[in-house]
């Protein structure tokens, strides 16, 4: 009853913080000066009207309303004013998702298993030259920025070794997306993301089981007869999942909008490339839909990892005094 | 046996009252001294260590932040000393030396020297091969590899001839034509004389490039006899050679290159030839002439409009005419031709200047903003608190925008940037220090302090924010890459634009290599590096203060 009120109250909390961050949001657009919209014929009568529609000119508190109706209600983000001129900013924003989605699945599925990996082994070889030189590896793969790997791999893989294509293979439907040339367009990408995911993985992975394998729990454990393989994976492994697994929740919620970067440089059709063009060209349409969407993401990898530490462990009461 | 100062007072307060008299009224002379010597404290052998200092010697134990440290100091005398060093500035800026690869002087056998291994087709090689035999210079060190592709076009089929081969960029591209005022040309011309060197060499323009293999079907076209010729390419290329040498189908083919698949491929021709410069002069009265000139049948320059000469140089030793020195890019040069070392380190220096900056403006803020939090508690710190929350909630990148939309043409791009970063840069400043204010506010010595009648700012700041000093100065540590990451992802994604105005940073340069990842990577490249290691160490050094700082955090996110 406890952890369904705090979550009760932890969602009311976020969508209070959503609701005032995309006020803030639309009240800063709209004191804006009016971007004029790029003609092409019959497009700029439909964004005149949708302009008319949601109320230009008027104050800025009753657009608001006008437009929390037409998001609520109608599910209406408005038209595209400067790129996709004259398309619904929500169709192309459900046409660029598959792709972001897609990069960072395929990232995770990488990631997780590998950084566990890489984790459980440093920790078994605690204070031993393998931990060490996991250690090491992990401190550089997780500082060094995304983009450095992205070039690298540009140059080495896809450049000297022409192993990869530089940019995705282009997508129509959803069976292109999930085709084998999709992925292999897409590895550049997914190895650009994946390492600094991975080293975080096995930094955490390998702090988390070291303090588990030291606690009292694995004495008793082997004191009443298991070997260590089995104290290890039955007793240890299992609590350090505890904090492990919120965090790759997390971690999957988050990732979405660290792609920003990667999607740019590799060209992949996604969000990101969306949002990096909306800014660059002022369409303050997309802007606001892309700016909630990213809100609602890094809102949501919080209180997930909240909700989530309490639900596998009931012992940790996120927020209580 | 210890008795705590309770139970001290405690005995003191049930003891027997005459017994109490009885020690009060002891007379003096019953008293004698005991030790004849006078007594006090054995001085301590060791020197007293302060927090600070055993912090720092903490920090010392720990290898690998020590050479952190190290490899940050240098990263900073590279920063501020740099631009001193270097011959070039961050203005310079020339097309003519454009991409020119990494070289330095000293370190050439290293590999360092301005050579890459790449794929050439014929004619280059036969251009480089050229110049070679022209200027007495090395263009191509080593051929690894020969081999001719197939292409079918219908019923067609081209033979393209490549050469796999190490190439000089700085002797490859090394012929330009460059416009000249009068004045600029006599000088240019008495600099020869002075110094016995030859600048200009004769003005050479191709007529076209022909060859029964097509050399670039893409652009080729069929002249009157049925074969193909392509025109455009190479008609503005200065580094064809001159020399006519042989007759017939031999002309301007260097010697030595007279096997029939290569000799009809270029088919030159001097300016001197056409109509137009036979009769004019071209004003040469250099005694500085090409070698190989039998009769002063060259001409060295072509006038143009406005009373200019075109000359054809050696652009190197023009370089060095211009600018005193020859050309040298320890770093190689970018696409504009500006000297990347000298822009590294000055893009670096502001970087780090900049990320410094929001990181201080982040501690005042973050510190008193968390100090109030912390201190006073209850609704005050339920307030602020939901105020940091929706800050934090903010994605970065919308703050950028909207700053960036709002500020940016009025306060310039540094300014817009530095209030973005402070915008929200400060929250984790802040719950750091309302954590330290939550764990030492009640405790019994801020207890003494407040008894003592010391005023709420002084036990905030002198007898509780000293506690989490130490957390702090991480914090501030890593916030520096971490500005430093943000800005250059910012720069990379061409949202800002910190390059504008002569200032550089660090990711501007690299957003700058993008598009030559492939054919230049060293533009890309020594940004890069600069930027992994200043992550890596500064990430390493940020660890081991937290660790010298606080023993008990050790480890907590290794």
């Amino acid at each position: 009853m406890y952890m369904f009120k705090y979550i009760l109250k932890r969602i009311g909390l976020m969508l209070l913080t959503f609701f005032v961050i995309m006020t803030m949001c639309f009240v800063l657009v709209k004191l804006l000066p009016v971007v004029d919209v790029k003609v092409f014929g019959q497009d700029a009568n439909i964004i005149k009207m949708r302009r008319e529609a949601l109320g230009y000119g008027k104050p800025i508190m009753e657009q608001y309303f006008i437009f929390l109706k037409s998001v609520i209600v109608h599910g209406n983000w408005g038209v595209g004013e400067q790129m996709y001129t004259g398309s619904e900013v929500i169709d192309i924003f459900r046409q660029k998702l598959p792709a972001t989605i897609l990069v960072n699945v395929y990232s995770m599925i990488l990631s997780v298993p590998v950084g566990l990996l890489f984790g459980i082994y440093a920790a078994l070889k605690k204070n031993k030259w393998q931990d060490h030189f996991i250690s090491t590896s992990v401190m550089i793969f997780v500082s060094v920025p995304s983009y450095v790997y992205a070039f690298l791999i540009q140059y080495l893989l896809c450049f000297k070794l022409g192993w990869f294509d530089f940019i995705m293979a282009p997508c129509e439907t959803l069976s292109d997306y999930l085709s084998w040339t999709t992925f292999l367009s897409l590895i550049p990408a997914i190895l650009s993301l994946s390492f600094g995911t991975i080293a975080g993985f096995t930094r955490y992975t390998r702090a988390e089981l070291t303090e588990v394998l030291t606690s009292d729990f694995m004495l008793l454990a082997r004191t009443k007869g298991l070997t260590k393989s089995q104290a290890t994976v039955r007793h240890a492994l299992r609590n350090a999942m505890v904090p492990i697994f919120p965090m790759i929740i997390g971690q999957f919620v988050g990732i979405l909008s660290g792609s920003l970067i990667i999607e740019s440089i590799f060209s992949i059709p996604g969000v990101g490339g969306l949002y990096v063009q909306s800014i660059n060209l002022k369409d303050y349409n997309f802007f606001m839909l892309l700016s909630a969407f990213y809100t609602f993401i890094g809102l949501a990898a919080n209180i997930i990892v909240d909700i989530s530490y309490g639900i596998i462990d009931p012992r940790i009461r996120m927020g209580a005094r | 046996m210890v008795l705590s100062i309770q139970e001290l007072e405690w005995g003191l307060d049930n003891m027997n009252q005459t017994q109490f008299q009885a020690y009060q009224n002891i007379p003096q002379e019953k008293f004698t001294i005991v030790a004849t010597q006078d007594i006090h404290d054995l001085k301590l052998d060791t020197k007293p260590v302060g927090y600070m200092k055993d912090a720092f010697r903490r920090f010392c134990k720990n290898k690998a932040s020590v050479t952190a440290a190290i490899i940050i100091i240098f990263l900073l005398l590279f920063a501020v000393v740099g631009p001193f060093i270097s011959k070039y500035e961050t203005t310079f800026v020339d097309q003519n030396v454009q991409y020119l690869l990494p070289k330095s002087k000293n370190l050439q056998f290293l590999g360092w020297n301005g050579y890459s291994k790449k794929t050439i087709s014929k004619a280059d090689y036969i251009e480089y091969r050229a110049i070679e035999q022209e200027l007495g210079v090395e263009v191509i060190s080593k051929v690894y590899d020969e081999y001719t592709t197939e292409t079918k076009m219908g019923k067609l089929v081209y033979y393209n001839t490549y050469y796999e081969c190490k190439v000089n960029s700085y002797t490859a591209t090394i012929m330009k034509e460059v416009q000249l005022t009068k004045e600029a040309y006599v000088a240019l011309q008495n600099y020869q004389d002075e110094n016995d060197v030859q600048v200009i060499y004769p003005i050479t323009r191709m007529i076209y490039f022909k060859t029964d293999e097509s050399v670039r079907a893409d652009n080729a076209n069929k002249d009157a006899n049925g074969k193909f010729y392509s025109q455009s390419i190479y008609k503005d290329n200065a580094n064809i050679w001159y020399r006519i040498q042989g007759s017939g189908n031999n002309k301007g083919i260097p010697a030595g290159y007279t096997n029939k698949n290569t000799y009809d491929e270029i088919k030159l021709t001097h300016d001197y030839v056409t109509s137009s410069l036979v009769s004019t002069s071209d004003d040469y009265t250099s005694k500085m002439r090409v070698s190989f000139e039998e009769n002063n049948e060259f001409k060295y320059a072509k006038k143009v409009s406005g009373g200019n000469y075109l000359v054809r140089v050696n652009y190197n030793e023009y370089f060095e005419y211009l600018h005193g020195h020859e050309p040298l890019f320890l770093f190689g040069a970018d696409q504009y031709g500006k000297d990347i070392f000298v822009n590294l380190a000055a893009g670096a220096r502001f970087s780090l200047i900049f990320a410094l900056c929001i990181s201080a403006i982040n501690l005042i803020i973050g510190a008193i903003y968390g100090a109030i939090e912390g201190y006073y508690g209850g609704a005050a710190d339920m307030i602020m608190e939901r105020i940091t929350d929706i800050l934090g909630g903010v994605p970065f990148m919308i703050v950028v925008t909207l700053f960036k939309l709002h500020i940016m043409d009025k306060v310039g791009t540094v300014t817009t940037m530095i209030f973005a970063f402070v915008l929200t840069g400060w929250i984790g400043m802040a719950s750091t220090t309302r954590m330290q204010f939550y764990r030492y506010k009640n405790q019994e010595y801020v207890l003494a302090a407040r008894t003592l009648g010391a005023k709420d700012r002084r036990i905030m700041f002198k007898h509780i924010f000293p506690n989490a000093l130490g957390t702090l100065i991480t914090s501030c540590v890593l916030v520096i890459p971490g500005v430093i990451f943000s800005e250059s992802s910012l720069s990379y994604l061409g949202i800002v634009n910190l390059g504008v105005g002569g200032s550089t940073s660090v990711g501007t340069l690299m957003a700058n290599g993008r598009g030559s990842i492939s054919t230049y990577p060293h533009v890309i490249l020594f940004p890069a590096v600069f930027i992994a290691l200043l992550m890596i160490t500064f990430n390493l050094f940020g660890n081991g203060l937290r660790d010298a700082f606080n023993p008990s955090l050790r480890g907590s996110e290794e």
